[in-house]
């Protein structure tokens, strides 16, 4: 899916947590998300704690569409 | 290690007074069975019901199948850990009851559980539409929390399967197969000029609702370990059964791993068997990282030339399968992928969820997409009230007569990615 | 009475013209015209050539979108065929696109056998492989009367409802697809023999040969995110309540859309996931773990994003046909592109 919203020219982020799978169909835009069972956040760390890890995540995601890439980038760091 | 397999022939399975097995016949008591399995409080109500191939009978959800074995000499007790004290097994003598299995059925826990047909074109599909089965069919307490349940299930079979076990006892085998794997320095010096082969064995384990058991341990807690293989036939593993109805490594299907059997069939003459690599599929990126490293540094470690690799489970697991193939060969040990497929219905997409250049060479165990037309049976085990919802069906498969439209990957392990059947998929 | 054919041909091999006359426009005459001889000749008795289509490769070409393909198909339907043959076009680039087009359509439109011929290095072979079976042939015409007449034995062989074997059997070019058999041996035996041989470095096999993954550019940056239309989409299974649309668990057939307006978070009383490729429980408890409503709906009220969009879009990923996953992108971008979405966060378990 995420290559054909690429293709028609709106940059999409993947947030997904098997990245090499991501790697592997074609998504430009990746950031690496907490685990299968919860992609944002952590509920075993508590509310707050999960919801701050889902809004870094999340900033990271948004922020990647605003950067110019050229081939397949992962986003590891917040930015 | 050694490990004697004494396999008793069972042709029929029958109701009798006495849970017996006489001249190839099984004969069970019904009422003690049941009384045996309800002596677990988490459950409401559980019957027996059996059957046997060719009958127009469907058995449905199931939840697992297992073959009942005693240990008869040697340390342990069949299932360590989980029906017994935690002790080593793989030596000694054990007894199987071969052709006969305990079969699992209850209200739909997850949408995982899958059907078994023993006539028609969907027992061409399911190794155990040959086999005479002791279906058990569970009812759970009401308001019964999913993974209690689950966990009340996979216990129930396994009770089932230990007390009709016990009619082993004093019997003599039909036939006796004896395996061996020495400790790994002198099973290499005992064959020098063969190729030293291992296997990769890799255990779902993505915690949804159940696992599987390594010696009672959940699998998602270990890292990766080496085995000896005659572990396996005295129930070291345990199914968790967590993953499409099509793709169950059931607890028979450990106990008759058909790689390790394989390759013991081959040791000494064409390969030296030299062990196995226990290793699991996990939910965190990391986890698949650090456990495929290991493995390739395990199988470098034991000297193994060639390796064979088998996954439980499609989607994100086929990351650690290609992970582990990659990893392995770059460092030193070529690898053969077994796995199974899932296209799509028109055969026409990718058949793996990852790839990698490394998994050059694969064996295919069948594309579990392609659609079947189930007819109606006599007589349903179980119910087919959840057909629509459990993997492989859809809303509307469901035809007024009691027969049902639905991918393979509804039947228990159609595609087992293992190497048990013979299904395979090409390319037209 | 015997079975119907009707053949499709270029100005070329109709005897019209060459390239001048590639702007020919679609006609259909009775009976044989030009190769339809050697067909005739190879179906045999039983099967009859009752019509010639014949159409230019320029006019194929220039009006693929101006309903050349209505046009032809409404000739070809008039002759009630029961089957259809397209060229062969071995290496002519244009023709062999207007055959696979012509012969894919015949096949959807009129659900009846078709088969058609190139050589595997034209265009067409590779736009259509996957759709129609595409006889292998040379790259020149002087293959005809080999060609033919395997033509005419796979069509055959599809109006008679027998079994079509593989590519190297019928001579059609691979068409990639995965398609199920009972090997003599069972994997495990197979498996076994094929490492040693691997070790052994002698003659390898694969069942499954690795596919090439198509990759697409990137699209442009964002360029002004706190003005920006940000758009959900999911293959985390995630639906409302109860699962009105009936999403499947896994294999999914469709794609659903679901409101979001004026809600601050995703709530477990209006959202649930069928995904039957994960444990649901902690989504199930709080689906934002998966559509992140609440850090998103912060976001738009600090200005950081101008605008969350009204919507999510999901889907269950596992079991997901790649191609069908691509089909649901083709459905729902346009949507997208209508409510002039800036940019999308796509979220897979």
């Amino acid at each position: 899916m995420v290559k054909e919203i690429d293709r028609a020219g709106i940059p999409v982020t993947h947030i997904c947590t098997v990245v090499p799978i991501s790697l592997t169909i074609g998504a430009n835009r990746i950031v690496p998300a907490v685990g299968i069972p919860y992609p944002l956040g952590d509920p075993t760390k508590g509310e707050k704690k999960s919801h701050e890890i889902r809004e870094h995540l999340v900033t990271r995601a948004l922020k990647a569409l605003t950067v110019p890439v050229d081939k397949q980038t992962v986003f590891e760091e917040d930015f | 290690m050694k490990l004697e397999l004494g396999k008793i022939h069972i042709h029929d399975v029958q109701f009798g007074e006495q849970t017996k097995i006489e001249k190839g016949v099984l004969y069970v008591n019904a009422k003690e069975l049941e009384a045996e399995v309800l002596k677990d409080d988490r459950l409401a109500g559980c019957h027996i019901e059996l059957a046997r191939p060719g009958e127009s009978v469907r058995i449905t959800p199931v939840k697992d199948v297992i073959e009942p074995r005693l240990k008869v000499e040697g340390p342990g007790c069949v299932f360590p850990g989980i029906m017994g004290k935690v002790t080593e097994v793989g030596k000694g003598v054990t007894y199987c009851m071969d052709g006969a299995c305990v079969v699992t059925v209850g209200k739909i826990v997850g949408f995982q559980e899958g059907v078994i047909d023993m006539s028609g074109v969907a027992a061409d599909y399911c190794p155990f539409s040959k086999t005479q089965n002791v279906c058990v069919v569970m009812e759970p307490k009401e308001g019964l929390e999913t993974h209690v349940y689950e966990a009340a299930g996979r216990m129930a079979g396994l009770t089932a399967a230990t007390y009709l076990a016990k009619a082993l006892k004093g019997m003599t085998p039909d036939e006796t197969e004896t395996f061996e794997t020495k400790p790994l320095l002198e099973q290499i010096a005992q064959y020098p000029d063969l190729p030293r082969i291992g296997y990769i064995h890799m255990l779902q384990s993505q915690g949804l609702l159940h696992d599987t058991y390594y010696y009672g341990v959940d699998a998602k807690q270990i890292v990766p370990t080496i085995m000896y293989p005659t572990e396996i036939f005295d129930g070291a593993i345990v199914s968790g059964n967590c993953v499409a109805p099509c793709d169950k490594v059931t607890t028979y299907h450990h106990e008759h791993n058909p790689v390790i059997e394989d390759l013991f069939k081959k040791h000494g003459k064409t390969l030296n068997f030299i062990g196995v690599v226990l290793t699991n599929e996990n939910v965190f990126l990391m986890d698949k990282e650090r456990h495929s490293d290991m493995v390739a540094k395990l199988c470098e470690y034991m000297g193994m030339e060639g390796a064979l690799l088998t996954e439980e489970g499609y989607g994100n697991p086929d990351t650690d399968l290609m992970m582990n193939c990659r990893k392995v060969t770059q460092h030193g040990t070529k690898v053969v992928i077994i796995t199974d497929e899932f296209p799509g219905r028109d055969g026409k997409s990718y058949s793996l969820a990852d790839l990698t250049p490394e998994a050059n060479t694969m064996i295919s165990c069948g594309n579990g997409n392609i659609v079947l037309h189930f007819p109606a049976m006599d007589k349903i085990i179980g119910t087919q009230e959840s057909i629509e919802m459990q993997i492989g069906g859809w809303v509307g498969c469901k035809h007024e007569d009691g027969s049902f439209d639905a991918e393979i990957q509804i039947i228990i392990a159609s595609t087992i990615a293992n190497g048990f059947n013979h299904l395979c998929a090409r390319q037209y | 009475m015997p079975k119907k054919v009707v053949h499709y041909i270029n100005q070329f091999f109709a005897g019209i013209g060459g390239e001048d006359k590639a702007d020919y426009k679609p006609e259909i005459r009775a009976g044989i015209v030009g190769p339809g001889l050697a067909l005739k000749s190879a179906l045999g008795n039983e099967y009859e050539v009752v019509a010639t289509v014949i159409c230019g490769d320029n006019y194929f070409g220039s009006n693929i979108d101006k309903g050349v393909v209505p046009e032809l198909l409404e000739m070809i339907k008039k002759y009630k065929p029961e089957g259809f043959v397209a060229g062969p076009a071995f290496n002519a680039g244009r023709y062999g696109v207007a055959c696979g087009t012509i012969a894919k359509a015949v096949q959807d439109e009129l659900h009846i056998p078709v088969v058609t011929g190139m050589y595997v290095e034209n265009p067409g072979a590779d736009m259509f492989k996957k759709d129609v079976y595409i006889i292998e042939t040379k790259n020149s015409s002087a293959d005809m009367r080999h060609a033919m007449p395997k033509l005419a034995a796979l069509l055959k062989k599809q109006m008679e409802g027998k079994e079509v074997l593989g590519p190297k059997e019928e001579g059609y070019i691979e068409k990639g697809i995965r398609v199920n058999y009972f090997n003599e041996r069972r994997g495990s035996e197979r498996a076994v023999d094929l490492i040693v041989a691997k070790v052994k470095g002698e003659p390898v096999y694969t069942d499954y040969p690795l596919p090439v993954v198509d990759k697409v550019a990137p699209a442009p940056a964002l360029k002004d995110l706190a003005h920006a239309r940000i758009a959900l989409v999911t293959s985390g299974g995630i639906v409302r309540q109860g699962n009105p649309d009936h999403l499947e668990s896994s294999s999914a057939s469709k794609w659903c859309k679901y409101s979001i307006e004026g809600m601050d978070h995703a709530d477990k009383k209006d959202f649930m996931t069928v995904h039957g490729g994960y444990d649901r429980a902690f989504i199930t408890e709080d689906p934002d773990l998966c559509i992140p409503v609440d850090v998103l709906r912060e976001l738009e009220k600090k200005g950081f994003i101008g605008k969350l969009m009204d919507y999510f879009i999901t889907t269950t990923g596992t079991g997901t046909a790649t191609n069908s996953a691509k089909r649901f992108a083709e459905e729902y971008v346009p949507l997208l592109k209508k409510d002039r979405v800036d940019g999308v966060l796509l979220v897979s378990t």
